[in-house]
């Protein structure tokens, strides 16, 4: 069946198959690989994308219930060839290794800051339990949500 | 040699890409027309394969190729070639590969598995490596026949792959000098390394008989390698292209599941085949970290001083050896780890079981052995009534004292003590921890060492070509695999350093490609910037000599008067007369056009120095090139209701010599202590008591979240220059996960007076250790 769906600002209609999730589709039909598939069953967060405003795992959702729906992925962050200052947080605090797990972090923190201009560490936490790293240990993943905020607040 | 960089905490060159999400690993690659494969596995841990018919899924519209034993019968391994690439009589583990279908969908692939027809007969299986050793069950029935390097110590009889010896000194003779003998026993159980990235390999063999393989691999070379002895090809027609690796850990050297995707592609010329692992698969299928059961055995005297240590280590190494012949080997050469003891005996033994297959993991042993060395030091402490800490620098294996295998420690080797005080330091060991107010709950720290040497063959090489360009910017083509671990930053940096100029201006060649790069021998063993540092000096001297040469016949000074910096190369006796580095590169032209020199390509190659193997009966010699000590301190919280544990701060000290990067170091640390953490509260691959596993997705194996972690973790160094590095460095990314649990254990102990021995720390283990010391 054919959906359509705003996928960082562009309308984009694309046949899906009614078992197909959402993110088979943005991988394997549109090459939006900046989402990963980590465990295909919403247990790592690697295929984090903000879906009409909220973060989900886009491998739970099936691609049909994506009709008409909102969709930022990490692809969508960067403006005029300009990182977004997550990002650039995250650069700077090395809050990175293998950057396998990090478009999902990086969309996971978009959600919460836009939620929330001062997480709390408890905040933080709890926004980004449902992301695994297995490389970084977290500390400085926390740091750059935290120097993340304080550059969107000075921004603003 | 300059000291502009190293030392620096210089941006992360891989930056860019990793925040963007335009770092491209395979699973992110497509091609026109390519295939998906999936593989039949195993249900069984032990079977006879009575029938296997694929002809039904041969016939299914969209299926290009179905491989199995028949098409496809070759073994591979590292050490031991043992490991059938699809199971031929019979299947040793759940999740060993059968068959193979290729397709034009994934889905196609799938449904022709289910029309493959298979029929086993259970055989007994066994899953203890100590009752495999008794050899009622034969894993291996072949395994005197198979090819295997011959440093490994193979007992067929009873399935173990690999039996390590080190006799040192007078055992018997320690034990009679000895006060006390304090005996112990310690287990942990098979871990995952869990790779955000599962494993994933693109194959594709051309009409003109070449193969290609895209894989997510730690170790290009080895696996162009293993997959062309494997298949018999010749290396120059066998092409591995590796782009970033999501997370290795070890689980992503040498060869792994390529060989499935190759048999495919060999079947398909002209097509390129796609196989990228489900989480299910790569915990199954993949390798795992061996389990251990170790038993000690001390003569202490009664100031402390160890005279004697007899220690038996028995690995789970599942159903194939794979790297873990040199993990039990590691382990046997290493034990006792950083204490020096003159009367030594150690037995390590590589066992089959009919587990998942164990292979390299972080630490390659080493979080096996100083689980069981650093619980043991506890336990000889509270036994002598001394100090943990007090006991520890007693023992320390310092310069002048020998290792295990007879290796003399030097100043420049490395300060255990300098790594152990400053551990203690920063955990504020001997202060006592501030109770809280629930009496249910109770802190406590702990503090353990240890030490690590790169296991590898002696002749592990390095290269590094370093090619100058039009306006004097350089690539660097060195083979060792960015798998997050900051490689390609620090490298570039040390570059900067050895060929003056600004590290603007070097690019790392990415990704590798076994066709173009230079040889390396793998990215595992903690000894990259020591192997290609050394490899980056020696090119970066032909490189600088090359520019000195051609500049040294226009300028008419010797070479030895000339000095390169940044964009120039100058008189050292008078610096205002230099030639731009851009007039020299490509080599120098006159103004009458005559030219003379020509491109400036650095070439330099590296293998370890005076190693030698190990005298198979003693264990004596010099297989370690260089040794990184550390220690590392925890304290904790126990809920003596819940028996939960929650770590509330993490310190790692490590002797790194120079650091190069103190931000991408530091990131190794913290990162490393978590995953240390993981194993010690509470990953592990569980079995039902058939042998069907049952920890296969993140929800069944925990991992480490956020909301795990504790507030406070601190990284921090001791700088002992390593005096055969050019560069003064020494590998520290495994160090970290090491003695962590033993640190955790030493803290809950401190807490509320019970010993773990066994990982992981659950809950019902602290509860039951408590209700043991209660009736006690």
């Amino acid at each position: 069946m054919m959906i359509k769906m705003t996928i960082n600002g562009d309308v984009v209609e694309v046949d899906v198959k009614p078992n197909e999730t959402l993110l088979d589709v943005l991988r394997n039909k549109l090459y939006i690989t900046g989402p990963k598939e980590g465990c295909g069953n919403g247990e790592c967060g690697a295929c984090t994308v903000i879906y009409n405003g909220k973060p989900i795992n886009s491998c739970l959702v099936l691609a049909p219930e994506a009709d008409g729906a909102e969709i930022l992925t990490v692809e969508g962050l960067t403006k005029n060839g300009k990182l977004h200052p997550i990002q650039e947080a995250f650069i700077e605090e090395n809050a990175f290794q293998c950057g396998f797990c990090t478009p999902g972090f990086i969309m996971s923190t978009k959600a919460l800051l836009d939620r929330k201009k001062n997480p709390t560490r408890e905040d933080i936490v709890e926004a980004l339990a449902g992301n695994l790293c297995r490389c970084t240990g977290y500390q400085t993943i926390i740091r750059a949500v935290e120097k993340a905020a304080e550059k969107l607040g000075v921004k603003e | 040699m300059r000291n502009k960089y190293v030392g620096k905490s210089y941006p992360r060159v891989d930056a860019y890409e990793k925040v963007t999400g335009t770092a491209t690993y395979v699973t992110d690659m497509f091609f026109p027309g390519m295939l998906y494969a999936a593989v039949l596995r195993s249900p069984y841990p032990h079977a006879k394969i009575k029938k296997l018919d694929v002809s039904k899924a041969r016939e299914l519209e969209g299926v290009r190729a179905v491989v199995t034993a028949e098409d496809s019968p070759y073994r591979q391994g590292i050490y031991l070639v043992d490991r059938p690439i699809f199971a031929t009589d019979r299947v040793r583990y759940v999740g060993e590969p059968v068959a193979a279908v290729a397709a034009d969908s994934w889905e196609i692939a799938q449904k022709a598995l289910e029309l493959i027809e298979v029929e086993y007969e259970p055989l007994p299986a066994v899953f203890d490596p100590r009752e495999a050793m008794k050899g009622e069950v034969l894993i291996h029935p072949d395994l005197a026949n198979y090819e295997r390097m011959p440093i490994y110590n193979i007992e067929p009889e009873k399935n173990v792959f690999h039996h390590h010896k080190t006799r040192k000194g007078d055992i018997e003779k320690g034990f009679e000098e000895a006060d006390y003998i304090i005996e112990g026993e310690y287990y942990l159980p098979q871990i995952y390394h869990a790779p955000l990235e599962p494993h994933g390999a693109i194959a594709y063999y051309g009409f003109d008989g070449n193969l290609t393989v895209w894989s997510s691999a730690q170790s290009p070379f080895t696996l162009r390698n293993l997959i062309a002895h494997a298949f018999k090809i010749p290396r120059h027609k066998v092409r591995v292209i590796a782009p970033y690796v999501g997370g290795g850990f070890g689980g992503k050297a040498g060869i792994n599941m390529e060989g499935i995707v190759v048999a495919l592609a060999l079947k398909v010329p002209g097509k390129h085949i796609k196989l990228i692992y489900t989480r299910e698969e790569d915990i199954m299928a993949t390798v795992v970290r061996q389990g251990m059961y170790a038993k000690v055995k001390a003569g202490v005297k009664k100031d402390g001083t160890i005279v004697a240590w007899q220690e038996e280590m028995i690995f789970d190494g599942g159903a194939y050896a794979e790297y873990g012949t040199n993990v039990v080997r590691a382990a046997g050469y290493t034990t006792p780890g950083p204490y020096y003891v003159p009367n030594l005996k150690v037995d390590s033994y590589g066992v089959y079981t009919n587990h998942f297959v164990g292979g390299a993991f972080r630490g390659f042993g080493h979080g096996e052995l100083h689980w069981a060395v650093e619980r043991h030091m506890d336990k000889i402490a509270q036994e002598l009534g001394m100090d943990p800490l007090e006991l520890r620098m007693k023992n320390l294996l310092k310069p002048g004292l020998t290792n295990a295998m007879g290796q003399k420690i030097h100043e420049h080797t490395g300060d255990v003590e300098a790594c152990l005080k400053k551990a203690a330091e920063l955990i504020e060991y001997g202060k006592k921890p501030e109770q809280p107010k629930d009496p249910k709950k109770r802190r406590g720290k702990g503090i353990a060492a240890l030490v690590k040497a790169p296991a590898m063959p002696t002749n592990a090489a390095s290269s590094v070509v370093i090619k100058f360009h039009e306006d004097a910017t350089v690539t660097l083509q060195v083979s060792i695999q960015e798998i997050g671990q900051g490689f390609n930053t620090a490298i570039t940096q040390m570059a900067a350093d050895a060929l003056h100029i600004p590290a603007e201006k070097i690019k790392v060649v990415f990704p590798i490609d076994t066709d173009a790069n230079p040889y390396e021998w793998q990215t595992v063993a903690s000894r990259a910037l020591w192997t290609v540092g050394n490899a980056l000096y020696r090119a970066a001297e032909d490189a600088l000599n090359q520019i000195k040469n051609i500049a040294s016949q226009v300028l008419g000074v010797a070479p030895y008067n000339l000095e390169v910096e940044d964009d120039r190369v100058y008189i050292k006796y008078d610096p205002e007369t230099y030639i731009p580095l851009t007039d020299i590169v490509m080599g120098y032209t006159y103004p009458d056009g005559h030219a003379i020199g020509g491109p400036v390509i650095g070439r330099g190659s590296f293998v370890p120095e005076r190693l030698t193997n190990l005298d198979p009966e003693t264990g004596q010699g010099n297989v370690a090139a260089e040794w990184t000590f550390g220690a590392e301190a925890a304290e904790v919280e126990v809920d003596m209701e819940t028996g939960e544990v929650k770590v509330l701060k993490l310190v790692g000290v490590f002797d790194a010599g120079r650091v190069v990067n103190p931000m991408v170091a530091t990131g190794q640390i913290i990162g490393g202590m978590v995953q240390g953490m993981g194993p010690a509260l509470f990953e592990q691959i569980k079995y039902d008591e058939k042998g069907n596993p049952i920890t296969i997705s993140f929800t069944d194996y925990k991992l480490p979240t956020i909301a795990d972690i504790p507030e406070e973790m601190i990284a921090d160094f001791v700088e002992t220059y390593e005096a055969t590095s050019a560069f003064g460095v020494r590998g520290i990314a495994e160090h970290p996960m090491i003695s962590v649990p033993p640190a955790i254990a030493a803290a809950i102990y401190d807490a509320i007076g019970v010993n773990l021995n066994e990982m992981p720390f659950t809950p019902e283990k602290i509860l039951r250790a408590l209700k043991e010391k209660e009736n006690k």
